[in-house]
């Protein structure tokens, strides 16, 4: 089936067979490898990316689902050589150890903040409570996201 | 891990989708969020021959006041109800539950209905609906039918739609003066409850929805008299577990969850004022 779908602004299509996930068709067709496998069972969160500005599973999601819609992956974040406030935050609190979360992590970041734009310690710990960092890095992670809300609260 | 090959079709309309269900009979099945069917296609625990897709019905996807009831879309996404005013004024317990499912990711995507229709016995909205006294309703070949909770949860994983029917809309009496809990017990933040208990107190009425304490969602009727005839939570709550059946798996077994039972809705009744 032909699926056609706008990845980071640009128009990506591929004929896809109905049960690819959409994290195989991120990787494999449009070639975007940022966005990691982790679990593969919508529990770590590694696949997560933006689907029409929501922060989603990509591993729970088919391509056809994601047929004509906006996706933003980890790759779409940056402006050219300046980092997301989010992505910089992260590299200034050294909010990553092997950094196979980080992906996923930045970006259930950056949905989380456009919910909620001035979160509690608590807000941040449970909004990211869909991904797992086995490096168990979360202080780091949890300081991150405060710094790029504006500080702590 | 890879669905089993199936045919799609997305579904324009719900004329079109029961259209698609009748020709398909049990070969097919709904996809809405996706976030129950998919898990189970990819572990391989379900295979359909087809499936049809009715996330794009958008006019299913809506959250309004209907008289003395609160209406919800079938596909009204976890999200939209968490956050919704009238869900928490008019029926608060179901924003409450809603906040409880899964992750904010899982939220994003799955929807009210996709919960409802699986019918897991684990699965937390399922529990709320039955302490609020919900209706479902259903649309099939001969019409429109409106379907108690309690009738709707017929066995594990089993509901009373048939193979050429759905969930259309949620109806849920207000009750904006009751007090509530959403209690929750589980080891991670995003598993399924161990056991889980929903809890609705009125001025003359009671409602409690048990999680995981049988093989279907399951409505705890002795305590729901002994609050109604004045217990209290404590002696209400001792017969939380009375008569059910709850699985044994690697968390819990039914000496134990029976034990939850009772102190999550001891616990759920003194937050509801009891």
């Amino acid at each position: 089936m032909q699926v056609s779908m706008n990845i980071n602004g640009e128009e990506i299509s591929d004929d896809v067979e109905p049960r690819t996930l959409l994290v195989h068709f991120i990787r494999e067709n449009a070639g975007l490898t940022g966005t990691n496998i982790g679990c593969d069972s919508s529990s770590c969160g590694a696949c997560t990316l933006h689907l029409n500005g929501e922060a989603v599973k990509s591993c729970t999601v088919l391509a056809v689902q994601a047929d004509g819609q906006e996706l933003t992956t980890i790759e779409g974040l940056a402006d050219g050589d300046i980092l997301h406030p989010m992505q910089q935050a992260f590299h200034e609190c050294h909010a990553l150890q092997c950094g196979y979360c980080t992906p996923g992590m930045v970006m259930a970041a950056v949905s989380l903040l456009d919910e909620v734009p001035q979160p509690s310690e608590a807000d941040v710990r449970e909004g990211l409570e869909g991904n797992l960092c086995r490096c168990t890095g979360y202080h780091n992670i949890v300081a991150a996201v405060l710094q790029a809300a504006g500080g702590p609260r | 891990m890879i669905p089993v090959a199936f045919d799609y079709e997305r579904a324009t309309s719900t004329d079109h989708a029961l259209s698609l269900l009748a020709e398909h009979g049990d070969e097919a099945k709904l996809l809405a969020g996706g976030h129950s069917l998919l898990p189970l296609m990819k572990y391989r625990l379900a295979a359909p021959a087809v499936v049809v897709d009715i996330g794009r019905l958008t006019d299913l996807s809506y959250i309004r006041s209907d008289g003395e009831v609160l209406a919800i879309g079938a596909l009204t996404r976890h999200r939209d109800v968490e956050i919704n005013d009238l869900v928490r004024s008019e029926v608060g317990l179901l924003a409450a539950a809603t906040a409880k499912v899964g992750d904010p990711q899982v939220r994003h995507r799955g929807t009210l209905g996709g919960s409802l229709a699986h019918g897991d016995p684990a699965s937390d909205l399922p529990a709320a609906l039955i302490a609020l006294r919900g209706t479902l309703i259903i649309q099939g070949p001969s019409g429109i039918r409106e379907v108690a909770a309690d009738d709707f949860f017929t066995g594990f994983l089993e509901t009373d739609l048939g193979d050429d029917e759905m969930l259309t809309e949620v109806r849920i009496p207000k009750v904006p003066n009751a007090r509530w809990s959403f209690q929750k017990f589980n080891r991670r933040a995003q598993d399924w409850a161990i056991v889980g208990a929903a809890v609705m107190v009125g001025s003359d009425s009671c409602g409690v929805g048990l999680v995981n304490m049988d093989s279907r969602p399951i409505r705890a009727m002795g305590v729901e008299a002994a609050v109604v005839s004045g217990a209290s939570a404590t002696d209400a709550a001792a017969t939380a577990a009375d008569g059910l059946e709850p699985p044994t798996d690697l968390n819990a077994g039914v000496d134990y969850r029976c034990h939850l039972a009772r102190v999550l809705t001891r616990r759920g009744l003194e937050e509801s004022g009891c």
